[in-house]
């Protein structure tokens, strides 16, 4: 039974993994080992912050966070600032056309982040990490994604610091040599630079730290229930282990007289 | 309900004869219930259950999910990323549908394999066969239409490369797409109507099933042996059978249980793996997607559809026999659901007098092949169309042809088979000795 079971599963597995290992002539994305990949990775509450201060300083400028609430920031299993925090965050960073007021008013929590849009401005940011792939594991088999996700954030590091310093102009417009990037030109200049942003927590601000810093942010925003996510399934898979031992258990005691077997347990 | 003899429903009690008078449906689940079933099936004969349990867990997420999604192009993204961030719980509903339907295709294609190598398709179960056969073409349905409501970018190019597979049809066609799609591109109408369709297709489905499931009860299981149970008496019966419940119940829901497991560990710890990151992107009439490239379970017909271009002698003769009427697009759709249409006719194609694979040395080979094609044809489904990509297809789906339509003939003309046991006692007694004495 037990070999039956196994060729089920590998048939079943080499199903599902035949489509998914779809390579493209992307980039080239380093791989970066961030705290929330495998089934028991966590986002790092002390770099969500430290990326959302990179977002707020620098990435804020040209793209937006449209679908991310920001009260969300106070959400456990995220950044988890204190109510008042998210408060002050809000109103001293972003403001909003209101209607009934018909003038512009600072951000509260029961608001979302901006959404940016017009003439030079970025894609907006909020499932940009969920929006790429990236690092497709040995020789292009994508193995590694099983366990460790899809690798958008490992894409956004690789992005902001894949900057080789060539410019090309086409069309009338400066495009920006970049090593992550599918084609290898994008029009968004490089922006991450050593000791852009100062640190709260004193953390190692290098333009690499930073861009995973913001990476990490941005797998938040794509991902906010991760953790809440991991925790179910991990209750799940349990709690089914137990059932289906309990079953197979069972089925064995009631199949024994027929197949003349013994049974004690 | 089934033409092997057991014992039939009794009511006892005076409200159940009271009932049974005048609506006999505890009679109906006694007997679907505790219909005799071979007791040789193996663990290939799991699927069925997990594709009933599939549906019903498509139908019960998929009823919470339209609660808090809205059918418009300009709301539909931000309606599934409001259920990720603010429904309760709607993150792991989401992701248990959207990999559900995975789970769904993975059971189907194990539950049809199975069928093809012990021979379920013959006499007489070809109703049931035929019934799959349109239960399958409706998940594929079912699944293509809810891709595209999330309104994502692959959602958007998918739906207008399939839709245009329509277009392909001579005369009709563009006509035909038009009114498929509301409109002449994809569009808000497109949106409402697949939504709809969506919404409609599972109750066909169940319906379907219902059928299916009569159908195999009116013949009876097939199993491993492939042979018949024996019909001359209860007592003969009941050699070769034990009824459904609790035994074959109990013992299925082991095999959903291990299965259940690596599904919640996907839906936990990879949810976004079987999917594709463009789908992240809210659609977007104006850009294409570098690669279009459809759900992991469409993948071998998407091969086969691609694999028949304008330069292959086949679609040259059919091109110039039917006037230029058949070109290469049309002739490539023709080939991907003629695929399907093969397959339904496997009952009619396959002549061996022996069921069961098992004791068709040669047919053993074929189907090996025949698995391994299917395989290689997935992952070429997802590839660029350059050689050796085109090589590959075009080798792939003729081999699917070729089994369908001259293998399996021919086979059956020259194979000896070897001899299958007398009985299914026989076959379970050698499986376990100690159940003879």
């Amino acid at each position: 039974m037990i070999k039956k079971l196994t060729k089920s599963a590998v048939v079943a597995l080499a199903l599902t993994t035949g489509g998914a290992l779809a390579a493209g002539d992307e980039g080239h994305i380093e791989d970066v080992a961030f705290s929330f990949e495998w089934p028991f990775g966590k986002y790092d509450q002390e770099q969500l912050r430290r990326g959302l201060k990179v977002y707020t300083e620098v990435c804020s400028a040209c793209h937006g966070l449209k679908y991310v609430p920001l009260r969300s920031l106070a959400d456990e299993g995220g950044p988890h600032y204190t109510e008042d925090e998210v408060r002050a965050y809000a109103a001293a960073n972003f403001t909003i056309y209101d209607e009934e007021l018909e003038d512009d008013r600072a951000r509260t929590p029961a608001d979302f982040f901006p959404a940016v849009s017009g003439e030079g401005m970025g894609p907006d940011l909020s499932l940009m990490a969920k929006a790429r792939a990236g690092f497709h594991g040995p020789a292009g088999t994508g193995l590694n994604q099983l366990l460790r996700g899809i690798g958008g954030a490992e894409y956004i590091a690789s992005f902001l610091t894949g900057f080789n310093g060539e410019e090309t102009e086409v069309a009338g417009s400066v495009l920006y040599g970049n090593t992550a990037f599918p084609g290898g030109w994008v029009s968004m200049p490089p922006q991450l630079e050593d000791g852009l942003v100062d640190y709260d927590d004193g953390h190692n601000n290098s333009a690499h730290h930073m861009a995973e810093d913001v990476a990490a942010f941005l797998m938040w925003t794509a991902e906010p229930k991760m953790m809440a996510r991991k925790q179910a399934g991990f209750v799940s898979v349990l709690l089914l282990v137990l059932l289906t031992s309990l079953l197979y258990l069972t089925n064995k005691k009631l199949w024994a007289p027929h197949k003349g077997k013994k049974f004690d347990a | 309900m089934s033409g092997i003899p057991h014992d039939h429903y009794e009511p006892k009690t005076g409200f159940e004869k009271w009932l049974n008078k005048r609506l006999p449906v505890v009679g109906l689940l006694y007997d679907t219930l505790m219909i005799p079933t071979p007791k040789n099936l193996n663990w290939w004969w799991i699927w069925g259950i997990v594709l009933t349990f599939c549906l019903v867990l498509q139908i019960v997420t998929g009823i919470i999910l339209v609660m808090h999604y809205t059918p418009h192009v300009d709301m539909a993204f931000a309606s599934i990323e409001h259920i990720m961030r603010d429904v309760n719980g709607g993150h792991m509903l989401r992701y248990i549908h959207a990999n559900g339907a995975s789970l769904f295709f993975v059971a189907v294609y194990i539950h049809i394999f199975r069928g093809l190598f012990y021979g379920s398709y013959k006499a007489p179960r070809e109703v049931t066969w035929i019934i799959g056969m349109l239960i399958y073409l409706m998940m594929m349905a079912t699944g293509f239409l809810g891709y595209v409501l999330p309104w994502g970018q692959m959602s958007f190019w998918g739906a207008t490369v399939i839709t245009g597979l329509f277009g392909a049809i001579p005369f009709i066609g563009e006509g035909l797409q038009t009114w498929l799609l509301g409109g002449p591109a994809v569009d808000n109408a497109t949106l409402n109507r697949f939504f709809s369709l969506h919404y409609l297709l599972p109750f066909v489905i169940a319906a379907l099933v219902a059928v299916h499931i009569w159908a195999f009860h009116t013949t009876g299981n097939n199993n491993p042996t492939g042979v018949d149970v024996r019909t001359g008496s209860k007592e003969e019966a009941e050699k070769d059978t034990l009824p459904f419940w609790p035994y074959f119940v109990i013992k299925d829901l082991v095999g959903l249980g291990v299965v259940l497991i690596v599904f919640f560990a996907i839906v936990g710890f990879m949810p976004n793996y079987l999917g594709h990151p463009d789908n992240y992107i809210e659609a977007n009439p104006l850009a294409t997607p570098a690669h279009i490239v459809p759900e992991w379970y469409y993948l071998p017909f998407y091969a086969i559809l691609r694999a028949f271009t304008a330069d292959v002698w086949a679609v040259q003769l059919v091109s110039f026999l039917t006037g230029g009427i058949v070109d290469a697009k049309f002739f490539g759709v023709l080939a991907m659901f003629g695929a399907i249409f093969v397959m339904a006719l496997a009952p009619w194609l396959d002549t061996s007098s022996v069921r069961s694979g098992q004791y068709r040395p040669a047919f053993k080979w074929w189907f090996r092949l025949l698995i391994i094609d299917f395989i290689v044809l997935m992952w070429v489904g997802a590839r660029d169309t350059n050689f050796p990509h085109d090589w590959i297809s075009l080798i792939g789906a003729t081999y699917w042809f070729a089994y369908f339509l001259v293998i399996l003939p021919l086979l059956g003309l020259f194979e000896k088979p070897t001899t299958p046991p007398a009985s299914i006692e026989e076959d379970f007694n050698a499986h376990y000795p100690g159940a003879a004495e």
